[in-house]
């Protein structure tokens, strides 16, 4: 079925494809949404909506899916996305204090994103290495036992390095 | 079936083994406080009002999803309950605006005859509240986000119902809302506007677009001939919004309550419907004879033709073109009545009152707009929004004299009248086609196979000597059955009937919110309704539309032949396929 | 007649063969954990250093081996260099400039480096380790501590100090039927034997012939299939491990858990052709049945069972499910587990799938754990290869397939309803139950759903019996149960024990006690659904019903531990913020009522809370418990509830007084000058970034309390005690 958009990459539709050979085929969105914000850092409104088309998922639904499982991004994320861990034992060592720093020093708020399309803040919910806490991530790179002085350290870091 | 013996409130009854607590405690005459709930959707467990108290379980159960078990000692009412089921109203409540008196639902809202019924008088645990806009894009339904108690009874019924699943419920936790995908506008989703959302929610969080005002302006405006023209089915439900039974025939005072609000002239949608029937029996015969593409699928439920057009537009061109009866007579009210009345277009008002939602936004279509770029039907009410001004004017419609509808528009056979009905349209195109088929008078006019209240049949007739394959199916859910049948050429018919709401008309989104207890979509209520226009249909002598005089005489004196030029540009149509596509 | 037997030794020699081929036994390994945590402390540098240093030596004869994580967080990154002749040093907190000294000194030059050996302890290299056996389980009260014995008769036989490091060892679990009680047992590396001995002659004959004369004494050896052995080979020696009692972790931070072949050289499928070779599915669910093994997961539901109603279903099409979906905030063993011995959860899952009849298994594994998903993807393709997946398993006719489906971020998630939902690729919101999942799951179709510990266990079960299994833990909890310890104790990590073990030991000697100084104040078990034990309830058992007991729950196996500088209030709001971002938004209660919990929370904690605010916080919590649809609302008001129950003073006191005795309500805190101390320094003036803090130099200063933002800014900074915190 022709739809509006075309804007999926060959290897999302692939996949399409292939999901749609097996049983349950709409039972494969998730995963295909996965792969769209791993390709495009996060879901438009038109990726979503020719992911409905093709796996032939009422819209609605993707659009519930995507909006209920935390996640999916549903605004382009900044080019280093730091997330504070905010599991109980990064809590217990202080962690709102560091979320607190880093809000502070890139003025912006939780799910926002720097106007130079830089940094975009977020937070998670335990990523699993508790006994190194407080832990930060930038991207994929997890930097354990962050103090509140390292914040300032870690953002001129990305901004060095960037030039 | 099995049986199983339960105790509920220190009462011994024998009840199926297959029953709800909720289900066994109504034969105990105990209706358990629900809200949530709805028959004939499915279960959602979700408020949490119906809990109850089993023995054995330390936590409280919801009454309407836990099935009953040999043994079961069950209280409905310990304090215990009362005041749990209490807290949980208050908690829906204090999410819930505190502007019941100035809401449309007053007096007539699931959430507050509960929190009366009950006996919510504090608020302990008031804090934040959801806010959202109030988002009115669309023609037909208003969404108000705000008021939502996230029961999810218009999720169900768009997507278990009429299988459109344009709602669904984004984000989540405390952040939920129900809306269409991408929250966006009504007006931009798949939205059908059948308004069976606003039929169930037990609240104001769905309402039809209010187009009274525009009608009290109307009838206020001394320079504007105001007429109005009534559906077949508000007769047979409008009763139901003064507390009458269900099917009350109620064509006589409803025209006198009519014309008592002012408008100058009262006619009958059934004539646009005798009108349908002419032109589409005459394109099914050519149809059938040019061997065309068959089915024709019909055309007078403007929810129906909306989802064709977001869902099915490869089978468009297998629609009949007719417009519906409403459209047809409002495109007659603007010409032939302008002319005969020596009346100017634009000086004319035209107001449907209609079953329907859906109707808002066909009048809005501008591919039905006059040639001078009016619109055909100037404003849509729904039965619920007749009731209200006859309401709001004081008039005592229970009581008032039957009146008769004006000529020439107003008169009609009985085959319009079953319009309002599932399979009406069907069986009224067949007494016409029978007769054009064969050249013979029908002496069987009752197509019996065809009637029910059931979503969804499928029959064979023979007409002279030809077996016609017909489906008829109401609700979009089982639309999608015979459709898909269609697009797959699984199976030939010749003449399909499809109307978006379960029942037919007489189920519409526009009609009044049953009482006394009973639900929308209750198959009872629609078959009350229904046996009352097939009564109206019996009573007739002129059941047959083509033998309609007036009919005869609109042809004769200013159509033409049916089908031919001049019937063609003013009574067909043609559709458009939108955006987004539904699935 | 199955032939899985065959097909398995093939398998086995195959893979000892390659084993043997590599030359790994004579050679030195240094082995470097990978896992997400291991990752994150440094190790792939640490790892990628090596493997330069290796190269540029040479040597053929040194091998780089990477490892999931043996559990003991708070000092990784860990390196392991195992030389044939030596045994096992386990190195802490490798950062890559320690790497050059461990390869010059130890790799090449055979010296240890004593200095950054895992908990520092071994400033002495013994020759010989020797664990015994100091489980109370196969010793009565009268009998002297094997650990004593031990040393008395090294003593008496003078053998020099500095030979022998005694190890009193958790339950091995080693010891044969017959010998129980009459019997010690001794693990002694690196020669990685085991000896039974009745008494004090016999043991005296074993430690002439082994730590005097280096010989291995063959008449006491005992040939117990001793499950845990090659972890304790390796391990056995660190108080952290000695303690527990791997079962599940047994090859975590053991094998490499991408290698089938580590797998199974240590046991991994053996149970698995054991099963299908006798062909006989009621026979698995008699032993699950039997062994007493209830869900891991939280709910402690008899396995046995769940998978008997399963297994009792007509329906020809059935599934199981993997709940990998590890959302508590706190916990991490199912990462652990996935990441450092994947093998294992699929063996499990298809004994359990051959048992219920199922065709086709999920493992359902959070989104934010990409390395577990890398390896299970790993272990899946290899399992395929080897025909230990898909048709026709072990060239059995039974067929099974498993596919992974990734969660996204939604705790609720972790509720089977929800699970099955999300797993069918929609809104994670759970439904009502019954139909429970083995009656009606996934489409429909009957569903056995158990997490990654519970399915951790049953091959195990299953190699050494049912009865085996239950001979360990406690009269209704049976086997070990894995925790993730963190919070304020030295040792944070995984540690798996015997259920049944005491809150205490777990705290104290495995985890080493609080940092010094600070004083127990509540443990925290069962995360956002869990509750806080007072620190007067240390002597609790773990096991489900102790738990229950003390208003906490087992959960899944998080485990906080609390100090004095905690506060239960804001401890409890944590929990509750979590769990209510974290509702469906389905049932009202759970939406509406947890979010007014936390307001009521938000309210005492800021100063604005009344007494009344207790009762409601009772009452709504009373209520979510009782009327909420899934077990995530039903559970939720407990961090709450518990700490009302059991520190209601301390809540008392910040509604009453305004205050947090535990200054951690920065709201609640109170800075103050104390004039008698302050010398007019400015310091806190200088520092105070509101500058709310006004006084001339040399005289005392004022804090205006109306600006004051409570940063302790200034507290920390004054060097004359001069600041009060209240």
């Amino acid at each position: 079925m022709e739809t509006k958009t075309q804007s999926l990459n060959q290897a999302i539709l692939d996949f399409i494809d292939l999901c749609k050979t097996k049983p349950h085929a709409d039972s494969y969105l998730i995963a295909v949404l996965h792969k769209v914000q791993q390709t495009y850092g996060y879901l438009s409104e038109e990726h979503m909506y020719e992911v409905a088309q093709r796996l032939q998922v009422p819209t609605s639904v993707v659009s519930g899916v995507a909006t209920f499982y935390h996640f999916f991004r549903l605004q382009p994320r900044g080019k280093y996305a730091i997330s504070v861990c905010l599991g109980t034992a990064c809590f217990v060592k202080g962690a709102d204090k560091i979320l607190d720093a880093f809000r502070t020093e890139l003025g912006i708020e939780l799910g926002e994103t720097s106007s130079d399309g830089l940094f975009s803040l977020e937070v998670s919910r335990c990523l699993g290495v508790c006994a190194l806490a407080p832990v930060v991530t930038i991207n994929d790179t997890v930097y354990s036992n962050v103090t509140v002085k390292q914040v300032p350290q870690l953002i001129d870091q990305v901004r060095h390095a960037e030039g | 079936m099995e049986k199983v013996h339960i105790v509920i409130n220190d009462t011994p009854l024998e009840v199926d083994s297959q029953s709800t607590i909720m289900a066994a405690a109504e034969q105990l005459g105990i209706k358990i406080p629900r809200l949530c709930y709805h028959p004939q959707l499915s279960i959602e467990g979700a408020c949490r009002i119906c809990i109850v108290e089993v023995d054995g379980s330390k936590n409280y159960l919801p009454s309407c999803a836990t099935q009953v078990r040999e043994g079961m000692v069950v209280a409905t009412n310990s304090p215990e309950i009362r005041q749990a089921r209490r807290d949980l109203l208050e908690l829906i409540l204090d999410n819930h605006p505190r502007e019941c008196q100035t809401c449309e639902r007053d007096a007539n809202c699931e959430l507050q005859n509960l929190a009366y019924s009950l006996g919510v008088r504090e608020r302990l645990f008031e804090g934040r509240r959801k806010q959202h806009p109030i988002e009115s894009s669309s023609a037909s339904v208003i969404r108000n986000a705000e008021k939502c108690i996230l029961c999810r009874r218009c999720v169900r019924v768009c997507a278990e119902v009429q299988a459109v699943h344009n709602l669904s419920q984004l984000f989540r936790g405390f952040d939920t809302v129900v809306a269409p995908a991408f929250s966006a506008p009504m007006a931009e989703s798949v939205c059908i506007n059948c308004g069976q959302c606003i039929n169930v929610c037990p609240v104001a969080a769905f309402l039809e677009k209010n187009s009274t005002e525009a009608v009290w302006q109307a009838l206020a405006d001394p320079r504007k001939h105001v007429v109005v023209q009534i559906a077949p089915s508000i007769r047979a439900a409008i009763g139901e919004g003064f507390d009458l039974e269900p099917g009350a025939d109620m064509t006589g005072p409803t025209i006198t309550a009519l014309r008592r609000l002012g408008f100058d002239s009262v006619f009958d949608t059934n004539f646009g419907a005798d009108l349908t029937v002419v032109e589409e029996a005459t394109e099914l015969v050519k149809r059938l004879q040019s061997g065309d593409r068959l089915p024709l699928l019909t055309s007078c439920s403007s929810g129906w033709i909306k989802f064709l057009e977001h869902f099915y537009p490869d089978l468009m061109p297998l629609a009949s073109s007719c417009k519906s009866p409403m459209s047809m007579l409002s495109t007659l009210l603007k010409t032939y009545y302008s002319r005969i009345m020596g009346i100017p277009a634009q000086d004319i008002f035209v107001v449907g009152v209609m079953p329907c939602t859906a109707k808002k936004y066909e009048a809005e279509r501008p591919e039905l707009f006059t040639e001078a770029g009016l619109p055909s039907t100037d404003a849509v009410l729904t039965t619920r929004e007749l009731v209200w001004m006859i309401k709001a004017y004081g008039i005592d419609i229970v009581h008032l004299p039957s009146g008769t509808f004006d000529t020439p528009l107003g008169f009609s056979s009985g085959a319009a009248d079953i319009f309002g009905a599932t399979g009406g349209v069907l069986e009224a195109a067949l007494r016409t086609a029978a007769e054009k088929l064969t050249g013979e008078p029908l002496t069987e006019l009752n197509f019996t196979s065809v009637r029910s209240v059931e979503g969804l049949r499928e029959a064979s007739i023979e007409i002279g000597g030809q077996t016609l394959q017909v489906a008829v199916a109401n609700g979009l859910g089982n639309a999608r059955v015979i459709l898909d049948k269609v697009r797959s050429r699984e199976k030939s018919y010749h003449l399909v009937e499809i109307m978006a709401c379960p029942g037919g008309c007489i189920g519409g989104g526009g009609q009044p919110y049953p009482t006394g207890g009973r639900y929308v979509l209750d198959r009872e209520v629609n078959r009350l309704r229904a046996a009352a226009l097939y009564r109206i249909d019996e009573a007739k002598t002129i059941r047959k539309s083509h033998e309609n005089p007036y009919i005869q005489k609109l042809y004769a004196e200013f159509l033409g032949e049916p089908g031919a030029e001049l019937a063609h540009t003013l009574l067909h149509t043609h559709y458009i396929q939108r955006e987004p596509r539904g699935i | 007649m199955q032939q899985t037997f065959e097909f398995y030794d093939a398998l086995y020699t195959t893979m000892l063969e390659q084993y043997l081929q590599s030359g790994m036994k004579q050679k030195t390994v240094i082995q470097v954990g990978s896992a997400t945590c291991e990752l994150a402390a440094g190790a792939a540098s640490v790892r990628d250093e090596f493997a330069k240093l290796i190269a540029a030596s040479g040597r053929d004869d040194i091998i780089l081996k990477q490892t999931g994580c043996t559990g003991r967080c708070a000092r990784e990154p860990i390196v392991g260099v195992f030389r044939p002749d030596q045994i096992p040093i386990k190195y802490e907190q490798v950062t890559i400039d320690k790497v050059q000294k461990i390869f010059q000194e130890h790799v090449i030059a055979g010296r240890p480096v004593t200095s950054l050996v895992l908990d520092k302890k071994t400033d002495i290299l013994y020759s010989y380790v020797a664990t015994v056996c100091s489980s109370s389980r196969c010793r009565s009260e009268e009998m002297e501590a094997s650990e004593d014995l031990l040393r008395r008769r090294l003593q008496a036989l003078q053998v020099p100090a500095g030979t022998v490091r005694i190890f009193p060892g958790g339950c091995l679990g080693l010891c044969e039927d017959e010998k129980k009680g009459s019997h010690r047992t001794m693990m002694v590396l690196p020669d990685k034997v085991i000896y039974a001995f009745a008494d004090e002659s016999q043991l005296d004959e074993i430690i002439d012939a082994h730590f005097i004369h280096g010989r291995v004494l063959k008449k006491y050896l005992t040939h117990t299939n001793f499950i845990t052995e090659q972890f304790f080979s390796l391990y056995g020696d660190v108080a952290f491990f000695n303690k527990q009692t791997r079962l599940t972790l047994r090859n975590s931070g053991l094998i490499d858990p991408e290698s089938l072949g580590d797998y199974v050289r240590n046991k991994g499928y053996e149970a698995l052709a054991k099963i299908l070779q006798r062909n006989e599915p009621a026979y698995v669910l008699e032993q699950l049945a039997r062994s007493g093994l209830r869900g891991r997961g939280g709910g402690g539901y008899p396995t046995g069972l769940k998978w008997q109603f399963a297994a009792d279903n007509p329906d020809p099409v059935k599934y199981v499910i993997c709940n990998a979906d590890e959302g508590d905030p706190g916990a991490f063993m199912d990462r652990s587990a996935l990441e450092g011995d994947p093998f294992i959860i699929l063996e499990g899952m298809t004994l359990g799938a051959f048992a219920v009849g199922a065709q086709q298994g999920y493992i359902y594994v959070r989104a934010e754990y990409p390395l577990a998903i890398e390896r299970l993807e790993k272990a899946i393709a290899v399992a395929r290869e080897h025909q230990l997946l898909g048709a026709n398993i072990m060239n059995s006719d039974f067929s099974f397939d498993i596919e992974i489906r990734l969660g996204a971020g939604a705790f609720v998630c972790g509720e089977e309803t929800a699970l099955m939902y999300s797993v069918e690729g929609k809104r994670g919101q759970p439904r009502i139950r019954p139909p429970f999942p083995t009656e009606s799951g996934l489409w429909g179709h009957p569903t056995v759903i158990n997490n990654v510990e519970t399915w951790a266990n049953v091959p195990t079960i299953l190699l050494y019996g049912a009865d085996w299994f239950a001979n360990i833990g406690t009269v209704k909890s049976k086997g070990t149960k894995v925790f993730a310890l963190a919070g304020k104790v030295i040792n944070t990590g995984l540690v798996e024990v015997p259920m049944g073990t005491a809150l205490r030991d777990i705290i104290y000697d495995i985890g080493g006690g609080l940092p010094p100084g600070r004083t127990l104040k509540a443990v925290q078990t069962g995360g956002p659904s869990g509750g806080c034990i007072p620190a007067s309830a240390i002597d609790t058992q773990v096991d489900y019903d102790s738990l229950a007991a003390v208003g906490s729950i087992m959960g899944s196996g998080g485990m906080i531990i609390l100090d004095d500088n905690d506060c239960m209030v804001a401890t409890a709001k944590f929990f509750l913020e979590f769990t209510q971002s974290e509702s469906c938004g389905k049932c009202v209660p759970c939406r509406e009522g947890t979010l007014r919990m936390l307001e009521i929370l938000e309210r005492i904690t800021t100063g604005h809370g009344t007494e009344e605010d207790l009762t409601k916080l009772e009452r709504l919590g009373d209520l979510v418990k009782k009327t909420s649809l899934c077990g995530l609302g039903q559970t939720a008001p407990n961090p709450v509830l518990s700490a009302l129950k059991n520190f209601r003073e301390e809540f008392e006191i910040h509604v009453r007084e305004k205050r947090c005795p535990a200054h951690k309500c920065s709201q609640l805190i109170r800075y103050e000058v104390r004039t008698d101390k302050c010398v007019g320094c400015t310091l806190c003036a200088r520092r105070c970034p509101v500058g709310c803090i006004s006084g001339s130099p040399k005289k005392p200063h004022t804090i205006h309390q109306a600006e004051c933002i409570k940063c302790g800014e200034c507290w920390s900074a004054c060097k004359f005690d001069a600041i009060s915190r209240d």
